[in-house]
């Protein structure tokens, strides 16, 4: 039995990674999005913010899909509890994520509406964003469960005001990986534009995060005792604090790692205080959904191990060297 | 309406619709590959823009695969939670392979693809093409993979407590069905583009347009036109004898064929009359007995053998399987056709034929979607073949009212994307391939 935890443990920690790469990554895809109407004056400069996430936005979310198999795998419970019991959360989400897919595609070919496209662009990017925090919110914050482990409240529920302080603690994350990426990928006027954007967001940024740890230790007292919750927040504010430096400086490329930097923390005082736990259940600590009580057996965890430690450094390999193909500041010339 | 049926609903009119985008997708990237390897080697800038042009389409249809794809992985979850319960320790790890292992490959090399004929060089760029063909149809392989398990579950057993368990993920992967259904899934998805391009570049000959360019990629149509649907009806009747020896309620279904009877009857043409289990129409004598192993008097199975609640919606199932039986047919016939003018030079000038090729674009799509009609109505009520029924794969916490309102959600959306993809893809069309 031993065996088996140190696999539900393995795998608890790679849907975690799975799931902050997610955010880092499509973090400035839906950031870029949501900041369109503020940095873009001009059409040139939405083309070439929508050409800076192109080429890349499309396998960014395969990093959401394949995290969302993986718990289908290793914690099928926990995914047919959230996934069935949020269920008109879900449905939002996924409209979003649809319009937000199709918009870019739609609006280079559709000039005569780019408008619109442009419209359902910025809002799936920005619900989706918010959506994301508020869920993960919910199943650290404690939902009501049956012992079936059925999700036993109802849309209203989801709408608490600690999930929604998540959902806002992560929008704006999202909003500063966006305008960082936006720093680094662009010149001149829409440049300035983005530092003072950066700027900004920095600070807000800044007070979002300590309200969020305040809120966590406050609500959960257990995490006063957690070392990796110290480290995570010394990540968050490293982060900002450099972010802070590189801005005087204007660093180009460094702000981008540094916000990244500064959502890890935040992901990682999420995941420190969730382990073991999968969904907490608010009602019945007992009927919680834990790593241990919704695996997957032993030898399906032990294949999909396999599957993951090698599939994903080839994964990382080719992605980080399609990245460098296109390096450098965004160019227009091609399909947008 | 019960929420199980509403939940059936969604799921048929969500993966049907996700459908039409992956199986154009398919054989799109290997006509790009095609293309690009001419480029490569003849240096002829003619292919050059044959690819590009179809880079621009398959960006569209790309797009909106991947938006309807999303929705399809997360309905496991949302719609058939008692389902995911379940299987999550066999079909969880082959949807999670996908996602390592094809949709990472696909995904992150179509932007090379869209975006970096101006960046990279011809080689990356041919690397990048033949990344997307190997990691769509890899995509294609697990997904198949993972359906083909719910038609002949493989590698399992069941503990003491009745949970489903994984004990070989090799046999799992590769059961029985598995191998027949993914070649002839993907020559139909080949079938598709084929077609496709051919309607594409058989328009612009007949109206003149776009010279070298057109008749070159109409070649290239025609030849994959005249080989492909002959390459299917192998793989099909490979296919059709698997479904007789593993899941032979679904084959008696698809013939409508009730009693076990030596000789058995192939219908070119019918009608099955459920209620008084007969089965009327154009029929082929003892041919079913023939194709099934060449032997006019051998035995087929028929429905009766199972017992009435565990037979499939017959009509449904046989009226779909001859649907695409007999779109296979005139593909053969109307791709060799071509084939022949083609070989007789009269291909560029013979109207009647080209006029013709455009109104053929639906007609695959229309035999892949009732092909997979068959299959999956055929498994009824089966959500796993003989392991699970359907009715106890549903989500419980869901109830009718959410799913009217999903239901009709979807409906709307899909029918707006609906629109606006095939004006948009005409639109290309229009502007057509490069012209310098
Ligand atoms: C262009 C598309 C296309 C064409 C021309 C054909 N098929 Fe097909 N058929 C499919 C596309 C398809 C499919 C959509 O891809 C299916 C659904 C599931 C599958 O494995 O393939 C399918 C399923 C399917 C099944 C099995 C159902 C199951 O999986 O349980 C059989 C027995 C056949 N086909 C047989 C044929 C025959 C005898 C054809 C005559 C030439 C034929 N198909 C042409
Ligand atoms: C219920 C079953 C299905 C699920 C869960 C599913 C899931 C998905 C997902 C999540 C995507 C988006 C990937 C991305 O963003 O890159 C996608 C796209 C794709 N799917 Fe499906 N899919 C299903 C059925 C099928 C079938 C039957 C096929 C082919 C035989 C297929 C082939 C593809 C391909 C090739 C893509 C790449 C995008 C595209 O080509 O449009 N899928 N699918
Ligand atoms: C892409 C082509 C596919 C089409 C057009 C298709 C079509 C359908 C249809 C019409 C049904 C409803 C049957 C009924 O309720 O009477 C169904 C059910 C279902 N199919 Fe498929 N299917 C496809 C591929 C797949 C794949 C690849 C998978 C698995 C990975 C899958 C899994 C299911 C499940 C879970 C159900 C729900 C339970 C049920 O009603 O049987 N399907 N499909």
């Amino acid at each position: 039995m031993e065996n088996i935890q140190n696999f539900q443990i393995l795998w608890f920690v790679l849907i975690f990674i799975l799931f902050t790469v997610y955010a880092l990554l499509d973090g400035f895809d839906l950031g870029i999005a949501i900041l369109l109407p503020f940095l873009g004056g001009t059409k040139e400069e939405k083309d070439t913010l929508i050409a800076s996430i192109g080429p890349v936005w499309d396998g960014n979310e395969v990093w959401l899909i394949t995290g969302g198999g993986a718990l289908f795998a290793a914690f099928p419970h926990a995914y047919a509890t959230a996934f069935s019991g949020f269920y008109l959360a879900m449905m939002l989400v996924l409209l979003a994520l649809i319009f937000r897919a199709v918009s870019m595609e739609f609006r280079a070919n559709d000039p005569a509406r780019a408008g619109l496209w442009e419209k359902a662009l910025i809002g799936g990017s920005a619900l989706a964003a918010l959506l994301f925090g508020v869920a993960l919110g919910n199943v650290i914050y404690g939902v009501p469960l049956t012992g079936q482990m059925e999700y036993a409240g109802s849309f209203f529920t989801l709408l608490r005001p600690v999930p929604l302080l998540f959902g806002l603690t992560g929008l704006a994350a999202v909003c500063l990986q966006g305008a960082c990426w936006a720093v680094m990928k662009t010149e001149g006027a829409l440049q300035e534009r983005s530092f003072k954007a950066v700027k900004k967001l920095l600070w807000i940024n800044a007070i979002t995060a300590v309200i969020y740890f305040l809120v966590l230790v406050v609500t959960f007292p257990r995490l006063s005792s957690n070392i990796l919750f110290y480290v995570a927040v010394w990540l968050t504010y490293a982060g900002l604090i450099a972010l802070y430096y590189s801005l005087g400086r204007k660093n180009d490329t460094a702000p981008f790692a540094e916000s990244s930097l500064s959502f890890i923390g935040l992901f990682l005082a999420a995941g420190a205080l969730q382990f073991p736990n999968l969904i907490t259940a608010s009602n019945n600590p007992q009927f919680s959904l834990t790593i241990y009580n919704s695996s997957t057996g032993l030898y399906t965890l032990q294949v999909m191990a396999v599957i993951a430690l090698i599939g994903m450094p080839v994964v990382i390999g080719y992605t980080v060297f399609v990245y460098r193909l296109f390096k450098g500041k965004a160019r227009t010339d091609n399909h947008y | 309406m019960d929420a199980l049926l509403l939940a059936r609903m969604q799921f048929a009119f969500t993966i049907g619709f996700h459908f039409l985008f992956p199986a154009m997708t398919l054989g799109t990237a290997l006509i790009i590959l095609i293309s690009e390897t001419l480029y490569l080697v003849k240096k002829d800038d003619t292919y050059r823009r044959i690819t590009d042009f179809l880079a621009r389409l398959l960006g569209l249809i790309f797009v909106v695969g991947a938006a309807t794809g999303i929705v399809m992985e997360f309905s496991f979850g949302t719609n058939w939670s008692q389902y995911s319960r379940a299987v999550g320790d066999i079909f969880g790890p082959i949807l999670a392979a996908e996602g390592v292992i094809a949709f990472f490959l696909e995904s992150v090399f179509i932007g090379v693809l869209i975006f970096g004929r101006n960046r990279v060089s011809p080689i990356v760029y041919w690397v990048a093409a033949l990344l997307v063909f190997i990691g769509g149809h890899l995509s294609a392989f697990w997904i198949v993979v993972a359906n083909s398990w719910m038609q002949t579950p493989a590698g399992y057993e069941i503990n003491a407590v009745g949970k489903i368990m994984l004990t070989s993920f090799s046999a799992a992967v590769f059961n029985p069905s598995t191998v027949a259904r993914f070649l002839h899934t993907v020559l139909a998805t080949w079938v598709v583009s084929a077609v496709m391009v051919c309607g594409i570049a058989g328009y612009y000959v007949r109206k003149g347009q776009h010279g070298e360019t057109a008749r070159t990629m109409l070649k290239l149509g025609i030849i994959l036109f005249a080989i492909t649907p002959l390459l299917q009806l192998g793989a099909a009747h490979g296919h059709a004898i698997q479904v007789i020896n593993t899941q032979p309620v679904k084959a008696a279904a698809m013939e409508g064929h009730f009693h076990t009877t030596r000789g058995a009857n192939i219908y070119v043409v019918g009608f099955v009359d459920e209620a008084n289990e007969k089965t009327y129409g154009i029929y082929i004598p003892k041919g079913l007995s023939f194709l099934y192993n060449f032997d006019f008097n051998s035995e087929i199975k028929g429905l009766k053998e199972a017992p009435k609640e565990n037979w499939p919606p017959v009509n449904l199932v046989f009226q779909s399987y001859h649907i695409m039986v007999a779109l296979g047919m005139i593909f053969i016939a109307l791709g060799l056709l071509g084939a022949w003018l083609l070989w007789t030079g009269k291909l560029y000038t013979a109207k009647w034929y080209l006029m013709g090729l455009p109104f053929l674009i639906p007609l695959p799509h229309l035999a892949h979607e009732t092909g997979w009609i068959t299959a999956e109505v055929g498994r009824q009520p089966w959500i796993i073949y003989g392991l699970m029924k359907t009715a106890a794969g549903a989500s419980v916490v869901v109830s009718a009212g959410e799913l009217i309102f999903s239901l009709l959600m979807f409906s709307a959306v899909y029918l707006l994307l609906f629109v606006i993809f095939v004006l948009l893809f005409v639109k290309i069309v229009k502007q057509g391939p490069a012209t310098s």
